[in-house]
Order: C-alpha cells, then structure tokens, then sequence
C-alpha cells in the first residue's frame, strides 16, 4: 500500500469545546489506484486531505506514505518530504496572482530546486493545452485554465501522491471533465491519486469511493 | 525561481504598498541625512562667517592701529617733560615752563635704554616779544629730534631748524608777509625764513623755531632746557610704564601726558576696537546657540520620525502579509520551509529599505542645501557644493533604513512563517 492510514483521528481544541473531525478512521490507497472521498459538508474530507498531506499532524493514529512515516520527520524534513512526494490541487486553485502560468508551475523549484525545472514546466505546460497562456496572470485566466494550471503545479516534481480537495468545485461541466480526465491518466501512469469531491458525476471515474460521516468511514 | 525574483515580482504586483512604506523610510532617511548634513552646512557656514568676521575685526584692528600710530605721528599723543620743580598751574596758564633742566637729560634719556618712545625733542620755550615785528610770540629753540639710540633709526619726524635760519607758524608769516627764503631781523639777528607751516589750529600758528644753540644764547641759557617731548610713546596710554621708565632715569623731572583729547579718541577708538571684538564673540555666540537649538530639535524631531516610520512600515508589513496568506500557505504546502517564508518576507524589506534609503539621503541632501541655501546664499552654496556628497554619511543612512524597515517587518515575518497553512488553505 502506498498510501496507508491507520486509526487516524484528528481532534481540534477551541476555546468553547473540543471537536473530533476525524475518528479512528484506517483506510489504504495504493499506486495507480484513483480514490475518492466523498461525504457531506463537515464531515472532515478537507481535513483527512490535509493530514494526508502533512499539514495537518493527526492527534492520533499513523499515515505512511510510500512507507514512510512524514509526521515522524523534522518540520524541514516534512517540507522536503512533501515537496518531493505530494502534489496538491485545491478548489479555490491557490495561484500566486502576480506569477504568470509558467513562473505558477514552476512556483514548487522555490522548496526543491530542480536543475530541468524549465523543461519540465514547458513539458507540462504542453501537456495541459496551456502553452498559449504562457504569459498570463491568473487574473487573465478562465477558472479551467486556471485549475489546469494547479494540475501542471502539482506535477513539476513528478510527486507519487496527489491530492485534490474538490478540483472541480469552481469548474463548468466541461471544465471539470478535463480535469477529472487528467487525474484519471495520472493514476493510470502509477500515482496515487486521492480526491476529496461532492461532483457524484465524478464519482463514476474513480476506481474506489470512501464515504466519510462524522469523521468516521461509513 | 528564488526569493529575489519572486520580491521583485511582488513589489511589482503591489507597487502601491511598496510605494507608501518607500515613503516613510525615505522620509525617516532624509530626515536623519538632511539633519546632519545641515548641521554640517552649519558649521561650515559659521566658519566662513567666522573667518569673514575675523578679518573684518583685525581690519578694524589694523585701522585703529594705524591711527593710533598717526596720531603719533602727529606729535599729539606724546609725553612731555619738565623740570621736577616746575609749577603745573603755572606751565599750563603761561605755556611754557618757567623752570629749566640741563640739556643733557635728552642724551642720558637717548642712551638709558628706554624702549617705550621713539624720538626725543629737547627745547627751549618761550613767549618773547619779536622787538622788530613789534609782536608777541612762541619762540621754541629745537634741534630736532634724538633718535631713540636703541631704536632703529628712520626717517625724522621733525625737521631740525638750521643755524641762522627761522621757521614761522602760518599766522606769523601770513601776518608778516614772510615766505621761505626771505630775510628777517629777529631780536637783533639776522635770519633766514627756513620754512613756513601750513595753519594747524594751534599755537603753532604763533609759533617760531630757531636753532636751540642760538635760543640758548638768546636767554644766556646755554646747556639748558625748559621741556622734552617723547615721541611716537608706545607705551599703554595711560603711558604709565612710560612715565616711570622715564623717571627712573631723570629723577629730577615730571612727564605729562600731552593731548587729553586725542587721548580720549584713542579710548574711543579703543572701545571701538572692543566692541568690533565683542561683535565677533556675540556672533560666535550666537551661532553656537543656533546650533544648539538645531541639536536639540534634532535629537527630538529624528527619534520620532523613526519611531513614526517604524510603526507605519510594521503595519504595512502586517497588512502585506495578511494579504499574501494564501500564497504563503501555497508556499508552504509545496515545501517552503518557515525559515524561508521569513525570508521571502524580510526580502521585500530590504528592497524598501535600500529603495527608501537611496531616495531618503538625495532627499535629505538636497533638502538641507535648499534650506541653508535660504538662509545665506552665498555662503550656504559654496558650503554645499563642498559638503553635499558625504558617502560616509548616505551609507551609514541606508544601514539605518534598511535596520529599521527589517525591525519593523520581522514580526510580521514571524506572523507569516507561524501561520498554519492547514487553516489558510481550508479557506478559515
């Protein structure tokens, strides 16, 4: 298993009462496997993403990726490890506004240099129909182009892991097909891919869906 | 891609925020450079004023020394000799000195030493009836002046009278109708107009000068004296010192100052020359003081300018950061460590430090000319185009700006690297 979770629970403390986003929850996702988390609004997808993504350290439980344990790792050590193993696509697309495309996919070489990171952002660039927005500020983006652009990102380091938290949440029908595509030809190169979505069209394009309810796998 | 590409691009994107923390750190910059460099331009301005004010003083000094030494010249400010038994009250109602002493006093005086007068004139003085012009006269035997022996010997001052040869005072030979070369009879002599002054306003004018061997046989006085009169004095003009070097050496005599008048116009002169001295300390004074009140507005007005810029640049830099939240927690989430995030934020710092200090000292120069240009044009130009260009100065005013435009962003750079990028990309 690539991506194995074990008991994760994830526990938040605010100033009125303590709340449990995640709980007890084990779960496996293996190389070329195109999972989807799919559940109602609260029950702790974005969460499950994020400490997945190392972001966010469980309050208990395990996450070994390729098996490795990140969050056993120093925090410059998790950084690198998540620069090289992790790429992310988010729904709100998180571009820097006064990068243009290229300088966006090329924003992860600012982590972990990487010697053919031009090349490889052109590569990328081609690959996502992208080469004509070359230039562009997001700002002169359509929300398509935009989350094509996120994808290109996410893929500079050529990461094992990649995870979307509802890439197709600000997208057209059309739009959101593309995107859904793309990650379904990621999985099929050998990566794992996880998707945190409410698009139930999309549902149908993953190899397996794990409904979350309460922080639990139901 | 690398933290100074990516703060150029930044800056690019909000110049307008770039622009107002520039602003205060060129304004914090310029005040701290154009405060000192006025300073600067200050004291060279006293010192020109100084040097002006020095040479006009010792000009004034230089004048009133060379009055001083005319009126010398003048045989005006002298001191006069008498015999020691001579009645004062008498002397000044008759104008002549009743009493005699020997003529060897002047050669004793000429040898002595005496370093305080310049020229000795021995004479014999007396009012006479001319018998042939039927008039009443000064008759002063001279023989010209004895040069002080311990003195260099210069030009005389007074001309001696020649033997057998008269010298008249203007009203005397106006009155006569005698002019240089013409024959006279003079109390049974035969004597050759040597010479006729001009008017002088004196008793002079009244006056006749023969040569003193020849006044002496006149009065069955010979070897004999009523009067020395010291020259050219050098001394203090109460001519003390003078008075008792002199009587150290003749015992048997009195010395009178002469000409209270002139002496009362070389006070006049010499306050003059006081005050010039006092002028020249009142104006260094004064701009002493002025530059006290410069240091003293200094040292208020540039720590709160400081304290100002810090406080604007630290809440620009906050605002800065807040609005790159989601940028920073991208950066993060792609593996940018917390160190780095400190950086990339510092970053931008220094480029508004270095932007703002470069522009803050040509501000702070050129303002500080344009000010001391106002206050005294000449000067204030010359001062600047010497002084304005201090690199020491600018570079010691870029390393304050961009320390203070660091200091004040280096929370808001911790704030940034701190911020969890979970909660930034959940979008709370």
């Amino acid at each position: 298993m690539f991506l194995d979770i074990k008991e994760l629970s994830v526990t938040f403390k605010g100033p009125a009462e303590t709340v449990k986003v995640l709980e007890r929850l084990s779960m496996t996702a293996d190389k070329g496997e195109f999972v989807a988390v799919a559940g109602p609004s609260g029950c702790g997808k974005t969460t499950l993403l994020l400490a997945c993504g190392t972001l966010l350290r469980p309050t208990s439980g395990q996450i070994l990726i390729g098996g490795e344990d990140p969050y056993a790792l120093s925090p410059e050590q998790r950084g690198a490890f998540r620069a090289d193993a992790i790429g992310f696509v988010f729904q709100q697309f998180h571009l820097v506004p006064y990068l243009t495309v290229f300088e966006n996919i090329l924003a992860p070489s600012v982590a972990k240099p990487l010697p053919t990171a031009e090349a490889r952002a052109t590569e990328l660039m081609e690959k996502f129909q992208l080469g004509q927005r070359k230039d562009h500020v997001p700002s002169a983006l359509s929300a398509g182009e935009k989350q094509r652009t996120a994808l290109a990102r996410a893929l500079l380091h050529n990461p094992d892991l990649i995870l979307a938290d509802e890439p197709t949440g600000n997208l057209d029908k059309e739009n959101a097909a593309i995107v859904i595509r793309h990650l379904r030809e990621l999985a099929r190169e050998g990566k794992t891919v996880l998707m945190v979505t409410h698009d139930e069209s999309a549902l149908d394009k993953v190899d397996r869906v794990l409904r979350l309810d309460g922080g639990r796998l139901i | 891609m690398n933290i100074p590409f990516l703060t150029l691009k930044e800056i690019a994107h909000r110049k307008l925020h770039f622009a107002l923390a520039a602003l205060a750190v060129a304004l914090a910059t310029g005040t701290f450079i154009g405060s000192l460099t006025f300073l600067n331009l200050h004291d060279r301005q006293t010192d020109l004023i100084m040097l002006e004010k020095e040479k006009e003083t010792e000009r004034v000094m230089a004048d009133l020394r060379e009055e001083m030494r005319k009126a010398g010249l003048d045989l005006s400010h002298n001191l006069l000799i008498l015999p020691k038994n001579q009645n004062l009250k008498d002397f000044y109602a008759e104008d002549y000195a009743r009493e005699d002493m020997p003529e060897e006093n002047v050669d004793r005086l000429a040898e002595s030493g005496i370093i305080v007068a310049r020229h000795f004139l021995p004479s014999l003085r007396r009012r006479v009836e001319w018998p042939e012009m039927k008039r009443t006269i000064v008759l002063i035997g001279s023989r010209g002046q004895v040069p002080n022996l311990y003195k260099d010997p210069r030009k005389p001052l007074v001309q001696s009278v020649p033997p057998e040869t008269i010298v008249l005072g203007h009203e005397l030979a106006h009155s006569l109708n005698l002019k240089e070369g013409d024959q006279t009879a003079f109390m049974g002599r035969e004597l050759t107009v040597h010479r006729t002054h001009p008017a002088r306003g004196t008793t002079d004018d009244i006056t006749a000068w023969i040569y003193l061997p020849e006044a002496q046989a006149l009065f069955n006085m010979q070897g004999r004296i009523n009067a020395i009169l010291a020259l050219e004095c050098m001394c203090p003009i109460e001519g003390v010192t003078a008075k008792q070097a002199i009587e150290k050496i003749l015992p048997d005599i009195q010395v009178i100052e002469m000409g209270t008048h002139i002496l009362a116009r070389q006070d006049s002169r010499n306050r003059a020359g006081q005050e010039a001295q006092e002028a020249l300390e009142r104006a260094v004074r004064a701009r002493r003081e002025e530059r006290i009140g410069i240091q003293t507005l200094m040292a208020i007005v540039i720590p709160l300018v400081m304290i100002a810029c810090v406080v604007w640049v630290g809440m620009l830099a906050y605002q800065n950061v807040k609005a790159r939240s989601a940028e920073i927690g991208l950066f993060r989430a792609l593996g940018v460590s917390a160190p780095r995030i400190v950086q990339l934020v510092l970053a931008k710092a220094l480029a508004v430090g270095l932007t703002g200090g470069l522009a803050g000292g040509l501000l702070g120069f050129g303002g500080a000319a344009r000010l001391a240009a106002g206050a005294q044009d000449e000067i204030a130009l010359t001062s600047a185009a010497e002084t304005l260009w201090n690199p020491a100065l600018l570079g010691a005013g870029l390393l304050a700006a961009v320390f203070l435009t660091v200091i004040s962003t280096w929370i808001p750079a911790l704030l940034a690297a701190r911020r969890d990028p979970a909660l930034v990309l959940k979008g709370e």
